[in-house]
């Protein structure tokens, strides 16, 4: 019960976009079509689950006090997963590019972009600090990645539907992308009502 | 006024490149911590410690830093810089530690920190690089603290703090995540309709800032974008 309430709390009861902010950038920047925000979600989705993996494996064996080195190395946190994730968002691409050209045409061109998403560090920063166990930390940054797929895909349907609308000339291009996130905001306030278990 | 150095980088930093009205940089932190005015002042604070001495190393170390590793060098630096500022905030300020909570370690994945690493200290001596760490650190701010006297007057009826509105008539959702978005879309349209410089109308900015902008605020684009085009 504890594992579903983690991944329906970090999808859509806190949002990572719409009531976190963490990831705004790509979900402004790359939603005006939905088969690229269909991309840099599914980037994203992949990009979090493999880091997050990594990052807790360092974190559990070498900078918790109970690790190999028996010495309190928390403080290292923010620099070693930057690190870890920036690498990984490389070698990621490299492999892909190499190995399985399929998944590298769909996504390679997002990868990029990835390192920099405040959603990908901010979900290995809170696994680390909420302490979470291995299966709780894999359920939660596949939670909060599948809410970022959910609501860039959602942003990016509308945007395609409102594109022939007429807006008043002050809200087009950045306002109304805004508007429409703060009405999906509101939409999205109405999952904390839900009570699990 | 003399188009280089360190006053200029200033006066660049607070009005002509406005890290946040303008350039539209670094949204993550411009949305979540602008609930209260002293949120948004800690937030701008620790931002602009970080970027005045990542301005300041990476302007030092230009001439050594390989072109080739240079960005993994700028990643640790600023780590190392936002570790040193996230520790000395849980000393020191530990109720806005608290408030700010993930958003200080996130500083690291800051665009406008990036941003300005590559397409400035990189590139310049070190009195114009202090110069526009502190223009962009103030700039960041002054836009943040904007967003958040709107959004705390709306929402909980207060100036910094001092209650000016009785309880009945706050409009809480402005203090809620609704509201950041509603307020930053209203803000971007006055710019619009005033015709003023700022994202969402690029055709009145300056070359080397409309591609800063034609990467949608993605800093890691922006510093490959800005390096095929020939380094400006």
């Amino acid at each position: 019960m504890n594992l579903l309430m983690i991944a329906i709390s970090s999808s859509l009861i806190s949002n990572v976009v719409l009531s976190r902010f963490l990831g705004i950038c790509p979900f402004i920047g790359v939603s005006n079509k939905k088969k690229t925000a269909t991309g840099m979600g599914l980037a994203v989705v992949f990009v979090i689950f493999l880091s997050n993996l990594l990052t807790f494996t360092i974190n559990y064996f070498f900078l918790e006090e109970t690790g190999l080195f028996n010495k309190d190395l928390r403080y290292l946190q923010t620099i070693v997963f930057i690190l870890v994730i920036a690498s990984l968002v490389q070698f990621v691409e490299m492999f892909l590019k190499k190995f399985i050209k399929s998944l590298y045409d769909a996504l390679g061109v997002y990868l990029p972009l990835i390192t920099t998403n405040c959603a990908v560090l901010g979900v290995a920063l809170t696994v680390a600090q909420e302490s979470y166990s291995l299966i709780e930390g894999v359920v939660y940054s596949l939670g909060t990645s599948i809410g970022f797929l959910i609501s860039i895909v959602l942003l990016a349907s509308i945007r395609e539907k409102i594109e022939e609308n007429d807006i008043p000339e002050s809200f087009k291009g950045k306002p109304i992308v805004l508007v429409i996130a703060g009405l999906m905001s509101i939409a999205f306030f109405g999952f904390s009502g839900l009570n699990i278990g | 006024m003399k188009k280089e150095g360190f006053f200029y980088q200033i006066y660049n930093g607070i009005i002509k490149e406005n890290p946040t009205l303008v350039l539209m940089l670094g949204m993550c932190p411009t949305l979540a911590v602008t609930t209260s005015l002293t949120n948004a002042i800690g937030m701008g604070i620790s931002t602009s410690a970080v970027l005045i001495f990542s301005n300041i190393i990476i302007s030092l170390l230009r001439n050594i830093i390989p072109d080739r590793v240079r960005i993994p060098s700028y990643i640790v630096i600023v780590a190392s810089l936002v570790t040193i500022v996230d520790l000395l905030m849980q000393a020191y300020t530990p109720a806005l530690y608290e408030q700010l909570g993930i958003y200080i370690p996130l500083i690291v994945v800051n665009c406008i920190i990036f941003g300005r690493a590559e397409s400035f200290a990189a590139k310049n001596k070190i009195m114009p690089s202090l110069g526009d760490g502190v223009g962009m650190g103030i700039g960041f701010t002054i836009g943040l603290s904007i967003i958040a006297i709107v959004r705390e007057f709306l929402g909980s009826g207060s100036f910094y703090g001092i209650n000016i509105i009785p309880d009945e008539f706050h409009i809480s959702i402005f203090v809620l995540a609704p509201g950041a978005f509603f307020v930053l879309s209203i803000l971007t349209a006055i710019q619009n309709k005033l015709n003023l410089k700022g994202a969402s109308n690029p055709s009145n900015l300056s070359k080397s800032a409309s591609q800063i902008l034609s990467c949608n605020g993605d800093c890691m684009n922006c510093v490959s974008h800005i390096d095929i085009k020939g380094g400006n």
